[in-house]
């Protein structure tokens, strides 16, 4: 395995040209979340024109929705949520600019399709790492859509967040090169 | 004639209350040693890496009394019941469900129930944040299992109605390509949960049923038994590996649950479980 690579994006967005699928990351930085229903909202605002409660442009997205934070906490339990479920508002949210999704999970086809033609890279956190993740969260604020609950857009501020890429500038799939990789025949 | 137990509803809701929180904080010893042998088994480099940080959040969980994962899931409660208890205090129903909301809140677990599925937008699940399935038994006992079921593994289960000319390669069949398009969205390593019989609904119970048996124990029958270890090998055969990363190990287990069926059917149910498996069982 290679090294893990840093990403920095505390200050503007960071070139990501480098990045192979199946690159160890770790994103240090803002991140916006998103969820079902946020993604539902800000599709439909940039399809009827609304002014968008965030500038997406140059941003990376978490597809996150946070459990509720103890008194000590800044956030509670916040790992990764299934990214295909949001896929549809993929084109949308990309033509606005968005540079980067991370989430958990496969994206084969369709769900894909948007990553390559945008020069979107797609990277998984590990899912079921509610706990872990959120100690890599140095900040945690509602932006938007507050009465989503765990649904509103937050904008997160990580520290060496562990990521791996999936889907990187050159349209390679990690997972399916993987699976291929690994896959062994039964008789 | 045997006499019959009273048993107030505000036992099952504190217990419940007290369950849930629990296993939302601690993941069952059977699945850490098993997450922890994984990691002992996984060949590839990268899905083992993620097998310890697997690990690792479990025991930084435990350690800081924190959600395994955010998603705390579906409440999925499975009461067994004596045919000799009678519920005294209020409705039952209504005491599991306020069982829910209390451990929900004093937990700090996410509250993820709408109460409008087809309008995911409004959250309004509070009539009925959870799912209960009761079955009556012999006796004056009472047995509460409360699983969070996170939708990850959900929404990739898969329920089918062969035919009985498709016997057991369908079933093994079922399993394999369920999990295959399950991937890495059902955050593997898994544990398979397999219903085979019954009517349609019957089979999905099953199947969650056998998703929330102990890993440790396999089928009493022994042919079944080797059904669970043949389809255990068959789907670690996929590559999938930890999180979809490529490895030998996808899922920790494949349990197997068989029911009667009709001599015209074949109902066949997989329910996936992620990792982050968190079931209880307590007796009242």
């Amino acid at each position: 395995m290679t090294d893990i690579a840093k990403l920095d994006a505390r200050s503007g967005t960071p070139s990501m040209t480098h990045l192979r699928a199946g690159d160890a990351v770790e994103v240090t930085g803002r991140l916006l979340t998103l969820r079902d229903a946020s993604a539902a909202r800000l599709a439909r605002a940039i399809d009827s024109g609304d002014r968008l409660p965030v500038w997406l442009d140059g941003q990376i997205l978490y597809a996150v929705g946070p459990s509720p934070a103890k008194p000590d906490q800044i956030i509670g339990s916040a790992g990764p949520t299934t990214t295909a479920r949001m896929a549809r508002y993929f084109p949308t949210l990309f033509a606005a600019g968005v540079r980067a999704v991370i989430g958990k999970g496969e994206l084969h086809g369709d769900e894909m399709a948007p990553f390559t033609a945008h020069g979107v890279v797609y990277f998984a956190a590990i899912g079921g790492l509610g706990a872990l993740l959120a100690k890599h969260i140095t900040a945690a604020t509602v932006i938007a859509f507050e009465e989503l609950g765990p649904e509103a857009l937050y904008a997160l501020d990580v520290e060496a967040f562990p990521v791996v890429t999936i889907i990187d500038m050159a349209g390679r799939n990690f997972h399916e090169d993987a699976r291929a990789r690994w896959r062994r025949h039964t008789p | 004639m045997s006499s019959v137990r009273d048993l107030d509803v505000g036992a099952v809701r504190d217990a419940l209350s007290h369950l849930l929180v629990d296993v939302n904080y601690n993941i069952p010893p059977d699945v850490l040693d098993a997450l922890r042998a994984a990691v002992v088994r996984e060949e590839s480099p990268l899905a083992r890496r993620t097998l310890e940080q697997i690990v690792r959040n479990y025991e930084v969980a435990a350690i800081d009394q924190v959600p395994v994962c955010q998603d705390s899931g579906m409440t999925v409660v499975l009461l067994e019941v004596g045919q000799d208890v009678h519920f005294v205090g209020g409705s039952l129903h209504e005491a599991i469900f306020e069982g829910i909301r209390q451990g929900t809140s004093r937990g700090y677990l996410r509250q993820s129930v709408t109460g409008d599925p087809t309008r995911l937008l409004k959250m309004a699940g509070e009539q009925a944040p959870g799912v209960i399935h009761i079955e009556l038994v012999a006796g004056d006992g009472v047995q509460l299992t409360v699983a969070s079921k996170g939708f990850g593994g959900e929404n990739m289960s898969a329920l089918r109605m062969l035919v009985p000319a498709d016997g057991v390669a369908g079933v093994r069949d079922v399993v394999v390509e369920t999990v295959d398009r399950a991937g890495a969205n059902a955050c593997p390593p898994l544990i398979v949960g397999v219903g085979v019989g019954g009517t349609f609904e019957t089979a999905a119970l099953l199947a969650k049923r056998a998703a929330l048996r102990p890993i440790t124990l396999r089928h009493p029958r022994p042919d079944i038994r080797e059904l669970e270890a043949d389809l255990l090998d068959r789907v670690n055969a996929l590559g999938i590996g930890a999180q979809g990363l490529g490895g030998v190990v996808t899922a920790l287990a494949v349990n197997v649950e068989v029911a009667p069926t009709h001599i015209a059917g074949l109902p066949v149910a997989v329910n996936l479980n992620c990792h982050s498996t968190r079931r209880a069982t307590i007796a009242l």
